[in-house]
């Protein structure tokens, strides 16, 4: 009897190290989150519109359907990313999340506080080996580091009445997501 | 054999134990360091970098992107005042008023987080469409049928979760539940 018990606290110990094992891999090895329901639909470094929710399909489930939402998978490994989102009348938001859906940046219109944000998106090595000079010309840019290679970048305008979806529609497809280098936008 | 019985035995309660805590975890969607208030809960955390495994976890489960804290902090509903689920066949009426935010949205899903079909194509409300009292405060009715003032169809689907976003608010992790936190009162008001 006192084997058996002993064994199954032993089986308990061992099942708490495969619960933490499985919590800690599970978004690694998911195929149903964020990154990978979008990736399909969201060519890299490009503006993709992300369609409006409806009752019978949605891109991601818990969408808010007051926004006019649109992403930009990136990939740094070829080099930086320039952003720029023009502001629509009520409220723009632009988050920043790693392959792994972690948000780690984000930033509305009034933080941004201009007609247009903008944004230079870098990994931390890329921001080190960035000139001296250039930082200086580029003071007024904001920088964000990217702890990841790839990610998602997720722009998003608030429509505060439905009759106000196509103007924050249009305000999320003017949205530039481009290689900082590449002379030509690419959308 | 009976070291070989032993062996299995222990990997079984392993197994059982392991993988019932995780899908125990995720189907309840566990985090630390919720807000609550009222019956709204919020993970201010989960939109951060500092999101914890459990947050993670659970984010990669669902498929959906956690609101950044900087942009908002999303506050979910899943029972009325008194603990009872959200039932789509009675009569909820939220009344009150909401925390400091620019801009505020409450959206009705199902469970597994799909709007809910309606005959006026409503699935929420922003703060600007938002009929408010003189002071300030709102009532929105939540009922299969049709009610004057803000009516929110729930459809006369079983079970429902609201969702309350505020965007642009000071409302964050540091944020305890108390006066400067008001959040509408969830109440059940009849059921067939």
């Amino acid at each position: 009897m006192i084997r058996w018990l002993l064994l199954a606290l032993g089986g308990a110990l061992l099942g708490g190290i495969v619960h933490l094992a499985t919590i800690i891999i599970l978004p690694r090895t998911a195929t149903h989150d964020a990154y990978s329901r979008l990736a399909p639909d969201a060519p890299v470094n490009t503006v993709a519109a992300v369609p409006a929710p409806t009752p019978e399909s949605a891109p991601m489930p818990f969408m808010d359907p007051a926004f006019a939402s649109a992403v930009c998978r990136y990939d740094l490994s070829q080099g930086p990313l320039k952003l720029s989102v023009p502001v629509s009348l009520a409220y723009t938001s632009v988050s920043f999340y790693t392959r792994y859906d972690v948000a780690y940046y984000a930033i509305n219109d009034r933080a941004a506080g201009r007609r247009v944000v903008e944004l230079d998106l870098m990994t931390a090595d890329q921001h080190n080996q960035m000139p001296e000079d250039e930082e200086i010309t580029a003071a007024d840019r904001l920088i964000v580091e990217s702890p990841t290679l790839t990610g998602l970048i997720a722009i998003r305008a608030l429509a505060p009445e439905p009759g106000l979806m196509p103007m924050a529609q249009s305000a999320v497809a003017a949205a530039k997501c481009v290689r900082a280098e590449d002379p030509k936008p690419s959308r | 054999m009976r070291l070989l019985l032993g062996s299995l035995f222990a990997l079984a309660v392993a197994a059982v134990v392991g993988l019932g805590a995780t899908y125990f975890a995720l189907t309840r969607g566990a985090a630390f360091g919720p807000l609550t208030i009222g019956s709204w809960t919020a993970w201010p955390k989960t939109g951060t970098v500092g999101a914890d495994p459990y947050a993670r976890a659970s984010i990669a489960r669902v498929g959906r992107l956690p609101t950044a804290l900087g942009d908002g902090v999303a506050f979910t509903a899943s029972t009325d005042d008194k603990g009872r689920l959200l039932d789509g066949r009675c009569d909820v009426v939220l009344a009150g008023v909401t925390p400091a935010a620019r801009f505020w949205t409450i959206t009705l899903y199902n469970t597994d987080g799909e709007l809910v079909a309606n005959s006026i194509n409503r699935f929420g409300f922003t703060s600007q469409e938002i009929v408010r009292h003189a002071d300030g405060s709102f009532e929105i009715a939540v009922t299969p049928r049709a009610n004057p003032g803000n009516w929110l169809p729930s459809g006369g689907v079983e079970r429902y979760v609201l969702v309350l976003r505020l965007y642009d608010t000071a409302v964050g992790v540091s944020t305890k539940a108390g006066r400067e936190v008001p959040m509408p009162a969830v109440a059940v008001r009849g059921c067939p």
